[in-house]
């Protein structure tokens, strides 16, 4: 046996090809684990959009509290916070699949070591994490557009932009992801509840869910200040892709979430790298 | 010297060397050389350089300078490709909380390239070998410390490394499971598997590799077979006396004088330890000359060197420190 050789039991394959196999199973494992935990991760997903459509769109129009009034308006409401509500699952699970997952791994552990040595380059660790956290955003999304659809008590008017839904949707998804990745390299298990209590609050209640961005007019500060918020962007692109209302131009949203991805992107691979080679 | 030419050597370092931020020198220009088939073990003290050490060997831990060469791959220039090459079991319990312990070894093979087929068979194979299939569908939680390191030995040597990397393998295990981990540890060696292995235990040091380097501050002191360091003592008895005399120092000097075959003796914090070529004889003589130095004796023992002696001669310090 020569120093080289590889092991029998393994096809002798380049290290691009071994990387590329070890990508994909990277990704299996993910799958297979989010498939065996289904019964958490239907719930997880389902339920805060569930109670945000149930109580905003259907409890109040039927208690005469609907928000922009009764009848057309409610309507109008119920049809703008889809895509609000498509777009806080994603950002969510993004946050959830991949940022929760490595603050544990990171901090308490360390599983990541064991990920690490996998044979491909460490970046492409980092990168699986925001593939497997975008088509996790992807399915969440999927399960969750339903809801936004069937449950509110006025009638939902859908206008699909195809063109727009296909493109912006894995857009989307891969921000969160990589967002995600972001969070997950930044936070510690001690600072965990800083992510939810002082950064994913403001972006969900700040992220254009209820109300689209243009209608920010009166209060310019604001609407100028949640040009920061990466939810908004996903928010606008779903209403542009979903219905006719006016939005946040295309020339906007694109390059912003092209941009945010690939800045996240970045900071995460840094912070990844310098957690897990010393 | 071109590293990668020899192919009995697994492992070659050429004066590698680490500083951590702060100017911490955790690894002073160490120069390796493992060869195929052999244990290889890394004793030194916590904080020696050990892991630094195997940390670089699996591109875990970039080198500051110096080269590392595994299973003739550069590990600074090519890591993806070195990690092919190399299984590691780390300190820590590193196993996949969300997979079962079956799962935990198919899904390795199949990081590793193996068909799902064959990835399967030689899970089972596994787990059989290292006597953990009863709880093949076990979640990794509900496994003992001693089950959960052979689960992570079987997961490190299931793509066939050419080289075998355990940090500190037996601490915080149990003796029965360190017993069980030392015979798996010889089972793989008579297979052929070449295997580093970092530790403070002088028994295992001891026990099972072929050949030992003593680390300390991040330098190698020595290099050899057990064997052969415990040779180089120079003395095949030592005599451990306890005794509550304030002058050591002289008591020492004088056991070293007069003792005949006395090769050394140095003052410890319990007494006097000396050392004697040739045990015939040495407790009676050991005594008289306490008689006449006026020191009382509370306690003697004899044994033969033992790396910890070879540690106290290199550094000074006990091990144990």
């Amino acid at each position: 046996m020569t120093t080289i050789e590889t092991p029998l039991l393994i096809p002798t394959r380049s290290a691009r090809a071994a990387g590329v196999t070890a990508f994909r199973a990277l990704l299996a494992r993910d799958l297979h684990v989010l498939v065996r935990n289904l019964r958490e991760f239907l719930p997880r997903t389902l339920l805060q959009p569930l109670l945000l459509v149930f109580v905003f769109a259907y409890v109040f129009p039927k208690i005469g509290q609907g928000i922009g009034g009764s009848g057309a308006a409610a309507s109008a409401f119920s049809t703008m916070l889809v895509a609000g509500v498509v777009g806080l699952a994603v950002l969510f699970q993004g946050i959830q699949s991949v940022a929760l997952p490595l603050v544990t791994e990171f901090g308490v552990t360390r599983e990541i070591e064991d990920r690490v040595l996998a044979p491909l380059p460490v970046d492409f660790v980092a990168i699986e994490k925001i593939t497997s956290g975008a088509l996790q955003s992807l399915f969440s999304a999927i399960i969750v557009f339903p809801i936004a659809y069937f449950v509110p008590a006025t009638p939902v008017h859908l206008n699909v932009h195809w063109l727009i839904l296909l493109t912006l949707t894995p857009l989307a998804c891969l921000m969160c992801g990589a967002l995600g990745l972001m969070f997950g390299t930044v936070f510690n298990p001690r600072t965990l509840p800083m992510l939810f209590g002082v950064v994913v609050l403001p972006i969900t209640f700040l992220g254009c869910i209820y109300y689209p961005w243009a209608a920010l007019a009166p209060i310019k500060w604001l609407q100028i200040a949640v040009l920061a918020n990466p939810l908004v962007y996903v928010t606008e692109g779903f209403r542009a892709a979903l219905t006719n209302a006016p939005t946040m131009s295309l020339w906007a949203i694109y390059p912003m979430l092209i941009g945010l991805t690939a800045l996240f992107t970045f900071i995460g691979l840094r912070n990844f790298r310098k957690r897990v080679i010393a | 010297m071109t590293a990668s030419t020899n192919p009995d050597e697994v492992i070659v370092t050429e004066n590698l060397t680490k500083v951590y931020p702060g100017d911490i020198l955790a690894v002073d220009g160490l120069d390796l050389s493992v060869h195929r088939g052999e244990i290889f073990g890394l004793l030194g003290p916590n904080g020696a350089g050990k892991s630094t050490t195997a940390g670089m060997l699996t591109t875990r831990v970039l080198p500051t300078s110096g080269r590392a060469i595994v299973g003739g791959v550069d590990v600074v220039a090519h890591p993806a490709q070195a990690k092919r090459l190399i299984g590691v079991v780390p300190q820590s319990n590193t196993l996949d909380r969300a997979l079962t312990v079956y799962e935990n070894l198919y899904f390795h093979g199949r990081f590793f390239g193996m068909s799902a087929k064959t990835s399967k068979t030689e899970s089972l194979r596994l787990l059989e070998q290292f006597r953990l299939s009863e709880r093949a569908s076990a979640p990794v939680l509900a496994l003992s410390g001693g089950m959960a390191q052979r689960l992570m030995v079987a997961r490190a040597v299931m793509h066939r490394p050419s080289i075998l990397f355990l940090d500190e393998p037996t601490a915080g295990l149990d003796p029965q499971s360190r017993i069980a981990l030392w015979e798996i540890l010889s089972e793989l060696h008579d297979e052929g598997q070449t295997i580093l292995l970092t530790t403070h235990y002088m028994e295992e040091a001891d026990q099972l590799c072929h050949r030992l380097a003593i680390i300390d501050h991040g330098r190698m002191l020595a290099l050899d077979t057990p064997e052969r360091l415990k040779a180089s003592v120079g003395a095949d008895t030592i005599v451990t006396i306890s005794t509550d005399t304030p002058d050591r120092e002289a008591f020492a000097a004088r056991l070293r004088s007069t003792i005949p075959g006395a090769t050394g003796a140095v003052p410890i914090e319990t007494g006097v330890r000396l050392e004697v070529q040739g045990s015939h004889g040495v407790l009676p003589a050991v005594v008289a000359v306490a008689d006449e130095a006026g020191v009382s004796i509370s306690d003697l023992r004899l044994d033969e060197p033992s790396l910890e002696t070879v540690f106290i001669n290199l550094t000074g310090k006990d091990l144990r420190e």
